[in-house]
């Protein structure tokens, strides 16, 4: 048990870092929306998707419905779905562990569980339960870090106007990222002209829906031609 | 907007349901290719092109909602957005430090909204 938690926390030190860092943002942003500490646990808790959370802060302060919020969640972590492809097997293998492990599959963990390879010395039963710790301390690091981010909030009283800005630039950083590996950067210039489109045409934040509706089905329509680009940029 | 903002945050339902929503959707997401591709199932290829183009795709839209605040014809002209975000951009090239890009980018941000424009 303390070799395979020692293992866990030496591998999560980045993922405490981010973690820590970002969600003392959200718990700060959250709280200068006017909810508070035991939002920003619940909030950490039960959703627990970086980037989900903040587009909730938006959500919750300009009072979207019920199945705007569904459809926007479906799409924007529609990612994490590809995720789990990689681990059924090894996932299922964990028995009690494997609905957490599902439930905790964020960006982050998914990468360094990807990255993660068994040491020499660990049997099979340790292994698991290093690869279990690593996905419970990333969740206690961003609870930790959005409950911290809203109690700052409360003690220290301090012009926070622009602080909703963390969101805009995690999202450029993630565009960004996204745009130096992409073979083809038809599906981003996409996004970006039917989003900025449709809120020219609707003004409100429904622009999104029919935004992503319209990416989605212009990407489906162009398939051959983005596969064909994808297939000649392969490195 | 200050009307919807305390109408809904002050609805303690609303907010609950809300988080509920996007918890419950969030688990869809998570759980489908257990659910889908438990078995030896073969992923199809329609699914494994939008894994591919839909996370570049969504992200782009998702920007242009972090922007839709902005008055491009009016005072101050998105100056404060378009500048911190070049800034995002410029800084992520250059040194590709995930933490360093949000936390300037915000700063830069916080420091033109209070004191600038």
């Amino acid at each position: 048990m303390k070799k395979t938690a020692k293992f866990a926390l030496v591998k999560t030190i980045p993922i405490f870092l981010g973690y820590i860092f970002l969600g003392i943002a959200f718990g700060l942003l959250l709280q200068k929306s006017g909810l508070g500490v035991l939002w920003a646990f619940l909030i950490s808790a039960l959703v627990y998707a970086g980037s989900m959370q903040f587009a909730l802060v938006g959500i919750l302060t300009g009072g979207l419905s019920y199945i705007t919020t569904a459809v926007m969640t479906l799409f924007i972590n529609s990612r994490h779905a590809f995720y789990g492809l990689t681990f059924i097997e090894r996932f299922k293998e964990m028995k009690k562990a494997y609905p957490y492990m599902v439930f905790s599959l964020t960006d982050e963990t998914y990468s360094l569980l990807c990255s993660m390879a068994r040491p020499a010395d660990f049997t099979d039963r340790e292994w698991k339960q290093a690869t279990f710790f690593v996905s419970l301390f990333d969740q206690c690091y961003w609870v930790l870090g959005s409950v911290l981010g809203a109690l700052m909030g409360e003690l220290i009283k301090f012009d926070t106007t622009g602080i909703d800005f963390a969101m805009t630039a995690l999202f450029v950083v993630i565009c960004v990222d996204q745009w130096k590996a992409a073979r083809t950067h038809i599906p981003a210039m996409t996004g970006f002209i039917c989003g900025a489109l449709f809120l020219m045409l609707i003004r409100t934040s429904n622009f999104i829906l029919p935004a992503l509706a319209a990416t989605v089905a212009i990407l489906l329509f162009l398939r051959r031609t983005v596969e064909q680009k994808m297939e000649d940029n392969n490195p | 907007m200050i009307h919807t903002l305390t109408h809904t945050l002050t609805d303690p339902a609303y907010v609950l349901s809300t988080i509920l929503v996007c918890a419950l959707c969030t688990q869809i997401t998570r759980w489908l290719p257990f659910l889908l591709f438990g078995g030896k199932k073969e992923v199809p290829r329609l699914v494994r092109y939008l894994g591919t183009i839909l996370p570049a795709a969504i992200m782009a839209v998702l920007v242009v909602y972090c922007l839709k605040g902005i008055t491009p014809l009016a005072y101050p002209y998105g100056l404060p957005e378009l500048i911190s975000v070049a800034a995002v951009v410029v800084l992520h090239l250059w040194k590709g430090n995930t933490l360093a890009s949000i936390a300037l980018g915000t700063v830069c941000y916080m420091v033109l909204v209070q004191m600038v424009f």
